[in-house]
């Protein structure tokens, strides 16, 4: 009886501010949107840089007999300096870090740099000596990589140290940015649907007044008068949750799985669909909350019960 | 029943308070009229009853309960045990006579069974028995307010408050809507009746408060609509508290309503 009653009432404040409510689902639907591609792009990041640091290598060149930066003077690194390195290497404290090593002579190097070169005039030039030789180390955790960097930088007949992940970096940055923006739409937008169910509510409750009067006069308990208005906001932003839900698992599927997904062929790296299920009942639980909040707030500051 | 403790009341803004140290007692069964201009603090009386307003300053009992001590919360339940009428019935427009007095009892939780006794019942006993479903604006303004006094006591309320109930309506439906109010004190309703109106309280022959300038100046039992033992005091200026309270005749005709309050505060001045 009372439970019909408190839903018959929410119903009819729903009819009576039909194109309040529109707004708010809309608003709702596009602010959780955003929330929602924010969380994404953010997972995206961080798939990303679990799948590529744990492949990123500190980079070991030696000098070749061009070189001169670094800790070159115009000759090849010797044998016993390379030595030299990779005996620092197997040894503690380095070691415990270091997952494998793998070393090319100056002639595999030249093998492998030859065919970027190609058709390039350069190619005739190019002799193993000027490359030198490169040694990889893959660690344990390339978190660690300064450790390697800073341990064998001084080294003699070492050109330069290079931590491979800061190719990386301008990437994430970008999709750091972009995430952060996304952020920062949804908070604007959040705080509109926040104000919007505030003020939606207390339309509501001013084209009720007398009703209000009434329920306020003959002793209805204020959980009874409140709860109507509550459930008009929590159901208006539910709808525009749920839409949002919908509007994320269709982004990641015809954008990102479609679109994206055919031009990088990043297949695992990508967020998938179910990433996307994943954050659907979270975006609904935002919505809900924030609606049920701010309703609660604006229909207790209208009645000041 | 209803007991006020010098009771100020200032609204903010203003420099004359609304109601000025007013101590009252109302018993149970009784049928007091509220008489003064508009603006003499009437309807402040009676909201403060309702505590839908607080004092000022003082202390205000109603049914027991000190309501400067009654929790925001439990302002709804306090508000069950009484019934209020206004000069402009306040009816819901969309709904029929039924509904506006059955709504009263849905939004407190009362269940179908209770609604579909006490409805007809209170119907009828405003002599509305057979407009059940008739919409208000189909009914005349007499009509409408005995709806409103149906929708009052159809919870048996201990008290009713009627606020110039008969403000709207010519002297003969006055007539009426009284003679309901009577019946409604006859069945051991206490009733609090603010008016205008000069001729109803000279022909009821009831208790009399009357306010000027937000105090009391007079507390008759069987008074008139203006004093036949002393002179009304000037309304002009603001009460001067020698002539605050008529002590003299509180003994011999006024009702020794104020009783301990009103002497004590004789023995201070």
């Amino acid at each position: 009886m009372r439970i019909g009653l408190v839903l018959g009432e929410a119903f009819n404040g729903l009819r009576r501010n039909a194109s309040m409510v529109v707004s708010v689902i809309l608003v709702t639907f596009i602010s959780l949107t955003f929330v929602g591609v924010a969380m994404l792009l953010q997972g995206q990041i961080t798939a990303m840089k679990g799948y590529w640091f744990d492949r990123a290598q500190v980079e070991i060149a030696f000098c070749g007999s061009i070189d001169t930066a670094g800790g070159c003077d115009g000759a090849a690194a010797t044998p016993e300096e390379i030595a030299a390195v990779q005996a620092e290497l197997a040894a503690e404290p380095l070691a415990s870090y270091v997952e494998r090593v793998e070393s090319l002579t100056p002639e595999q190097v030249y093998a492998q740099t030859l065919p970027v070169y190609e058709g390039n005039p350069v190619a005739e030039f190019l002799t193993p000596e000027m490359l030198g030789a490169i040694t990889r180390v893959t660690l344990h955790d390339p978190a660690n990589a300064d450790v390697v960097v800073e341990s064998i930088q001084g080294f003699a007949g070492v050109l330069e140290v290079k931590d491979q992940r800061q190719y990386l970096e301008p990437i994430f940055a970008m999709l750091n940015a972009g995430s952060a923006a996304a952020i920062g739409v949804a908070v604007l937008m959040l705080i509109a649907a926040v104000l919007l169910i505030a003020t939606t509510i207390r339309l509501s409750a001013f084209s009720r007044r007398r009703e209000l009067a009434i329920m306020r006069l003959v002793g209805a308990s204020n959980r009874f008068i409140e709860t109507p208005f509550v459930l008009e906001g929590v159901f208006a932003a539910l709808l525009g949750s749920i839409l949002a839900g919908g509007a994320l698992v269709a982004i990641v599927q015809f954008f990102v799985k479609g679109s994206v997904g055919a031009t990088l062929g990043g297949g695992g790296i990508l967020v998938g669909v179910s990433d996307a299920v994943a954050i659907v009942p979270v975006i609904v639980l935002i919505g809900i909350l924030l609606a049920a909040l701010s309703a609660s707030v604006a229909i207790r500051r209208y009645l000041k019960v | 029943m209803i007991r006020f403790e010098h009771v100020t009341k200032s609204y903010p803004g203003t420099t004359r308070p609304a109601l000025g140290d007013v101590s009252i007692e109302i018993e149970k069964g009784e049928f007091v009229f509220l008489v003064g201009a508009s603006g003499s603090g009437k309807s402040s009386l009676l909201r403060l009853m309702l505590k839908e307003e607080r004092p000022t300053s003082g202390e205000i009992h109603v049914l027991g309960k000190r309501l400067s001590a009654l929790p925001s919360r439990k302002v709804p339940y306090f508000r069950r045990q009484l019934g209020v009428v206004f000069q402009d019935f306040r009816l819901l427009p969309n709904k029929t006579v039924y509904d506006n007095v059955a709504f009263t009892l849905q939004v407190i939780g009362k269940s179908r069974g209770f609604i579909q006794e006490a409805v007809p019942d209170a119907l009828k006993t405003v002599g509305l028995a057979g407009k059940a479903n008739r919409m208000p604006h189909e009914l005349s303004g007499g009509e409408q307010q005995r709806v409103a006094i149906a929708r009052a006591v159809v919870n048996k309320p201990a008290i009713l408050l009627a606020d110039e109930p008969t403000g709207n309506l010519d002297p003969e439906t006055s007539e009426g809507i009284m003679s309901l109010l009577t019946r409604i004190n006859l069945g051991g309703t206490t009733v609090v009746m603010a008016t205008h109106d000069a001729g109803i309280v000279n022909r009821m022959q009831r208790r009399v408060v009357e306010l000027i300038t937000g105090r009391v100046v007079r507390d008759e039992r069987q008074g008139g609509y203006q004093t036949q033992v002393l002179p009304v005091a000037p309304t002009a200026a603001p009460v001067p508290e020698s002539v605050h309270l008529p002590v003299a005749h509180a003994e011999t005709a006024a009702y020794p309503a104020t009783g301990a309050y009103g002497i004590a505060r004789e023995a201070n001045a």
